[in-house]
């Protein structure tokens, strides 16, 4: 059974997440580490501690996947594969009615159009700007003295939304610091910072035109219940969420490196020889 | 005797200068601008006249500018800071005819003629990239303070080139350049001629005429001086001053509207002492 277990790894700019997927497609273990600034090593870490969390050694695993902005920084890789393919393949084993996915990462937001099969169709990226991404929340949460998981619960209390006219992320920092010392409430600016974003998402999500149900939300902003608020809001619609979205890239990733390993094996056995040994 | 005061409130420091009767820079105050702008004004202001020993009645006009010139609640005026630093880029180096201004949190070219007006500008406020904020990033990135980095690019060697603009992206463009074992001197070169290149095309669109003077807090940074002088290719004016150049500019606003209010005291004087 170990010959068919195979693992995702997804370097991203914030933190690198690990699955191991065994031959029914199925999560058995799954594990995240803060990135920093030295990649190689974070996905060194993270494929060591899923491997820990299933109780397996690295000669257990048959095919290695990396995906995320560090991909070729995963030496014991097999393949890398972009992150579009990946959360699009992601998504659809998660939601497989998904045809809109939206990838909301700490440096890149993706949004992705996705056929039935996990093709992707059409995707639009931020690559040029942090705007629009989660950094954003981040820096604007430690501007204003909160932890990232508690500035989304607080902007649902909100009644009054104050607007944040700054677009760059590092410019609204100092417009929300004014915004406290002019005594606005803590949640009126956190509504407004949510706002700010799901604008610059939205307008993403219809440079491909119509938004096209069912969407699924994957990365690590989908566990802010603010940002979930303000999108479905804003879109009319709601979002998948699973409780694995933020692995979406690394499932993506794995079950991709399913089908090489499958196809890999065909190969083999066409040209006569022996099965791979993982 | 009397005095005039210009105060320059920005985004990351607040200047306050003291001018006196015959024109000439009486004293410098600077502070953290900080969250609460109009404390801030009021602080810069107060710390100028304990520095000089000056009564506040003796000033007799100020003129408030910079993104914060409306919470100087004690000013005579407003002049917005392009005005202004044009005006104190003419007072400290006359022969200027290109201001750049660097602050912490926007770049702006101004073209001006032999009197200190005005001809045309261009500025970038929408991005934090190529202004101090992204300067103070950098620092942050690398562990190091806003002070010492211009130095230590100064001794950086040409090889490494910063492809990103965003700022937050730069910061993750550091840490790989660090994770890959670069020096942080070579990767701090990087990143001030890249600040350099992008306030040359924004200077650009205004035309590049000798003199070019360099104001802003940025000024201060050895490290950017040399960059901008070498994509420039000409030498760029900057002095002590060139950071209070806004609140200086402010000044000599205020020491001209000032004038013609003392001239009318001096006259009312004159017709007192007359009859």
């Amino acid at each position: 059974m170990s010959m068919s277990i195979v693992a995702g790894i997804d370097v991203g700019s914030r933190s690198t997440k690990a699955v191991l997927l065994d031959a029914a497609s199925r999560v058995i273990a799954r594990s995240e580490t803060e990135t920093g600034a030295f990649l190689a090593e974070a996905a060194e870490r993270a494929f060591n501690q899923v491997l820990a969390e299933a109780g397996l050694s690295r000669a257990d695993v048959a095919y290695i996947a990396s995906t995320g902005w560090g991909r070729y920084q995963v030496a014991f890789r097999h393949i890398q594969i972009t992150d579009i393919t990946c959360h699009a393949r992601g998504a659809i084993h998660l939601f497989p009615g998904t045809r809109t996915v939206l990838d909301i990462g700490a440096q890149n937001t993706r949004a992705i159009r996705v056929e039935a099969n996990g093709r992707v169709k059409a995707f639009r990226v931020n690559n040029r700007c942090a705007a629009g991404a989660g950094r954003f929340l981040e820096r604007v949460a430690r501007a204003m003295e909160l932890g990232l998981e508690e500035i989304g619960p607080v902007s649902l209390r909100s009644q009054t939304t104050t607007p944040i006219s700054s677009v760059c992320a590092v410019l609204a920092e100092s417009e929300v610091i004014n915004l406290v010392s002019h005594e606005a409430r803590v949640e009126d600016i956190l509504s407004g910072v949510h706002d700010s974003l799901t604008d610059r998402i939205v307008s993403l999500v219809r440079q491909m035109g119509a938004v096209e149900p069912e969407i699924t939300l994957t990365g690590g902003v989908s566990r802010n219940v603010g940002m979930v608020h303000a999108l479905e809001t804003r879109l009319g619609l709601p979002l998948n969420i699973s409780p694995e979205a933020e692995y979406a890239g690394a499932i993506g990733a794995a079950l991709l490196g399913h089908l090489r390993l499958a196809k890999r094996a065909e190969a083999q056995a066409a040209a006569g020889l022996p099965a791979p040994v993982g | 005797m009397y005095y005039v005061a210009g105060v320059d409130v920005g985004s990351t420091q607040t200047k306050a200068v003291l001018m006196d009767e015959n024109r000439r820079i009486a004293g410098r105050a600077l502070t953290h601008t900080g969250a609460n702008v109009v404390k801030a004004a009021e602080r810069a202001f107060d710390l100028l006249l304990e520095e000089t020993g000056v009564q506040r009645s003796d000033v007799i006009y100020i003129v408030g500018t910079g993104y914060g010139r409306y919470k100087v609640t004690f000013g005579d005026t407003q002049i917005t800071e392009i005005l202004c630093h044009a005006r104190g880029a003419n007072f400290v180096f006359p022969g200027t005819r290109t201001v750049i201004d660097i602050g912490g949190q926007d770049t702006k070219g101004i073209k001006i003629d032999s009197r200190g007006e005005v001809l045309d500008f261009a500025m970038n406020d929408k991005c934090a990239a190529g202004t101090g904020r992204f300067l103070e990033a950098a620092a942050a990135t690398m562990g190091l303070s806003l002070a010492e980095i211009g130095e230590v690019s100064l001794r950086g060697q040409d090889g490494i080139h910063i492809t990103n603009v965003c700022t937050v992206f730069v910061e993750s463009e550091i840490l790989s350049h660090l994770a890959w074992g670069r020096k942080r001197e070579d990767i701090l070169r990087a990143v001030h001629y890249s600040i350099a290149r992008r306030s040359v095309s924004l200077l650009r669109r205004v035309g590049l005429d000798a003199e070019i003077t360099f104001t802003g807090g940025v000024s201060r940074n050895q490290g950017m001086v040399a960059a901008l002088q070498d994509v420039l290719g000409m030498p760029v004016n900057v002095s002590d001053d060139s950071h209070y150049m806004g609140a200086i500019g402010a000044a000599v606003f205020a020491y001209e509207r000032a004038g013609t209010l003392s001239e009318r005291a001096l006259a009312a004087a004159d017709w007192q002492e007359g009859r």
